[in-house]
């Protein structure tokens, strides 16, 4: 089953061959964002609306130029809190979005499982942009297509998720998504950043050292951690997460081997990576937001009902 | 004047008096005049055949909630009532957090008689053991329970200072009447929306560990060792508490507890794809907690059922997981979930069961009724053991249609609810 339904909602419930098919798909599709015009007709007439009700630059303007390149017609609705004071609920907010007839909706809200939520309750494809702490699918997409164009495979290859994993969607939609394509799975971060039991709970190795981490991995995905993960306590301070769990040069001169870096942004220079790091030879994290677009852009053509064999043929069609 | 009841031909049974066998059981003035054997009953007596059927003492639920006054969109004491009734409840404590709070007298007689003009099942009050339910000043127990309160309880928030905790065991040990208390430790359930374990770790979701319950229960049990006074624990959900509750039986500290058929029945994985209907706090737990409450109830360490009955709007419960409210509805339900789940597969004994929901509720309060002893009050439940039937939330008498069974097939149903002698509620069952 490649196919990917109606929606694109998690990691977690695809298939291995339905994440592979994503993968091949965007990987001709970088290519329209390297042409002097970056635009085919492929979803020409399609309507999108990109719904937000976290604040997001990353994700929200990497789905706009992928839709924008794919040709369809996007609107950027961005909802703060403030739509639960004026008391219109998500379902009722979507019905009303619907019923100026739309195509599809990208959504990123607060609560874990709101994706899910809408996409029951509505008949547009829905996209997952980030529920909660719960998965960040295109996310992970975008770093296994990045590794993948690395190492050829991900199968036998080891990446340690570093930081924040509790409230992480990121590495929730990375541990699934790493898991089904064959790779060995870490996280490292202080204890109380990790979610209680998540070897069973998500199938993965924990490290308790940084430089144990390291000296496992071939590659680490250093986590953003949220600065307000200190005043609500659940770390004593930044200064010490660097001293003790930062990715620094120095840490990574010690591997056995030359670790790829990836780090899903925005990235608190100094806190968990250094700068010499997120900008040294090893990082991917520009390559990251480069794909990001290319595995948006294969994610909507495949949840229109393209077929991931004629990915390329569609871009040739727009030249 | 209620014509006299004759129900003849059922199975009785009531383990308060060692009944277990076909006789003929004739309530009048509302008590129970005969019970066994064949009974001749007045000329004027209006026979019921219940051939093929159990007839038990009325079951009793010492928690639920019936939101009037405040929200009786969702439930009023009359529609609660009669979904009370329509689950082989005759009588039901109403938990007080309402809006306003009952926390007076005025509020508890409010009760009284909204319940009196339902006519249906009886509802008592119970007072809240703070004003306001704020976790600070006393609330007028003694006024309260003149005014017919049975129990108090902030039910719905922990009593966060143990220090209230302590007068409110001292104070109400004056009165007679026990102290029910919702254990959660608010630090360590903030913010959580389910279970803390495998699957809040998968759905993302914040969640509740089985500690921030049973560091209360310990605390509540040292507090009741300590006064002197009757702690009675709402809802229990994990193994930790059975275990303590355990120690504190043994040691003959005077603390009772309930658990509600859904936490008997349900594990975490029934939340699936953030099914709100299976919110509920406390949350459902893991198979091990499930199995260690089923063999507390056995065991007598948990002394009884009880619904938690918690109706919700449908628009409040249509919505994002984390921002849905805790609870769904249960009177309607709890018999036919516990017959299919223990009795059926000879779990526990259908005596057993109607121990729990009849006999040992009455004894923890200290209700009347939960016996069909000649003289108690005629309040009594009949039940068909073979009703197959498909939980559908139109059919319900409550206002609220959250239920994580809707759809289900249960086995076995209440056909009829006496109370007083009178029947408020009776369901012809096909054969």
């Amino acid at each position: 089953m490649t196919g990917l339904g109606k929606d694109l909602l998690d990691l977690e419930s695809l298939s291995a061959e339905q994440i592979t098919a994503i993968l091949d798909t965007a990987e001709p599709l970088k290519a329209i964002s390297l042409r002097a015009i970056k635009k085919v007709p492929t979803l020409r007439g399609e309507t999108i609306v990109n719904l937000f009700f976290e604040a997001s630059t990353r994700t929200r303007v990497s789905f706009e130029f992928a839709e924008k390149r794919m040709s369809a017609d996007a609107v950027n609705v961005a909802i703060g809190n403030s739509s639960v004071s004026k008391g219109e609920t998500l379902v009722d907010t979507a019905r009303n979005l619907e019923a100026m007839k739309i195509d599809m909706v990208v959504i990123r809200h607060q609560a874990s499982g709101a994706a899910r939520f809408l996409a029951e309750r509505i008949e547009s494809n829905v996209i997952n942009a980030g529920d909660g702490t719960h998965e960040h699918p295109t996310q992970g997409l975008l770093d296994l297509l990045t590794l993948r164009d690395k190492w050829g495979t991900l199968k036998g290859k080891r990446v340690c998720l570093c930081g924040d994993v509790l409230h992480s969607r990121v590495a929730r939609s990375n541990i699934h998504g790493l898991r089904k394509l064959g790779a060995e799975v870490a996280v490292c971060g202080p204890r109380s950043l990790l979610p209680n039991g998540a070897e069973e709970a998500l199938g993965v190795t924990v490290f308790d050292r940084i430089e144990a981490a390291i000296e496992w991995a071939d590659a680490l995905n250093i986590l953003r951690l949220q600065l307000e993960r200190m005043t609500s306590g659940y770390i004593p301070s930044l200064r010490e997460y660097n001293r003790v769990f930062g990715v620094t040069r120095e840490r990574l001169d010690r591997a056995p081997r030359d670790l790829l870096i990836l780090h899903p942004g925005p990235m608190n220079r100094g806190v968990e990576i250094d700068s010499d790091v997120a900008d040294g030879p090893h990082s991917l994290i520009l390559d990251q937001v480069t794909n990001g677009v290319a595995v948006r852009m294969a994610v909507l053509y495949l949840l229109r009902g393209g077929r991931p064999d004629l990915a390329a043929a569609g871009t040739a069609a727009g030249e | 004047m209620t014509r006299p009841l004759l129900l003849t031909g059922g199975h009785l049974l009531d383990p308060s008096i060692g009944l277990d066998g076909i006789g003929d059981l004739l309530l009048m003035d509302g008590m129970v005049a005969a019970v066994g054997g064949n009974i001749a009953g007045p000329d004027d007596a209006e026979r019921i055949d219940c051939g093929g059927e159990y007839v038990t003492p009325g079951f009793i639920d010492v928690h639920c909630h019936l939101r009037e006054p405040g929200r009786e969109d969702v439930e009023t004491i009359a529609t609660g009532a009669r979904a009370a009734a329509a689950g082989g409840f005759t009588a039901v404590c109403a938990m007080p957090n309402t809006d306003p709070v009952t926390d007076n007298q005025a509020a508890v007689g409010f009760i009284r008689a909204q319940a009196a003009k339902a006519n249906a099942s009886r509802v008592y009050p119970i007072g809240s053991i703070s004003v306001g339910m704020n976790g600070a000043q006393l609330s007028e127990m003694g006024e309260m329970v003149a005014a017919g309160a049975v129990a108090v309880s902030d039910d719905g928030r922990p009593v966060v200072s143990a220090q209230l905790m302590r007068t409110a065991l001292e104070y109400a040990r004056t009165f007679g009447i026990p102290v029910a208390d919702h254990c959660e430790e608010p630090t360590l359930a903030h913010g959580g929306a389910m279970n803390e374990g495998v699957i809040s770790a998968r759905l993302g979701l914040k969640g509740i560990p089985s500690e921030s319950e049973e560091i209360m229960v310990i605390r509540d049990i040292l507090l009741a060792r300590r006064t002197g006074g009757r702690v009675h624990l709402c809802h229990m959900s994990t193994w930790g508490s059975v275990e303590l509750i355990r120690w504190g039986k043994e040691r003959g500290i005077p603390v009772t507890a309930e658990v509600c058929p859904h936490h008997l029945t349900l594990t975490e994985d029934r939340v699936g794809q953030y099914d709100t209907n299976a919110k509920m706090n406390p949350p459902l737990r893991t198979q091990k907690d499930v199995d260690a409450l089923v063999a507390a109830l056995k065991d007598g360490t948990i002394d009884c059922v009880a619904t938690d009955h918690a109706p919700h709007h449908n628009d409040e419960k249509n919505r994002e997981f984390s921002d849905a409210p805790n609870g769904i509805v249960g009177l309607e339900t709890a018999l036919s979930v516990l017959m299919t789940w223990l009795v059926a597969p000879g779990v526990i004994s259908l005596s057993q069961l109607v121990d729990k929901m009849s006999c040992a509720p009455a004894r923890v309060f200290g209700l009347p009724g939960g016996t069909l002893r000649r003289g108690a009050i005629a309040d009594v439940t009949v039940l068909n053991p073979t009703a197959s039937w498909t939980v559908k939330g139109a059919d319900f008498k409550s206002k609220g249609r959250n239920s994580p069974w809707l759809g289900s097939t249960l086995s076995g149903r209440v056909s009829q609810c006496i109370v007083a002698g009178r029947q408020v509620h009776t369901r012809t069952i096909a054969s």
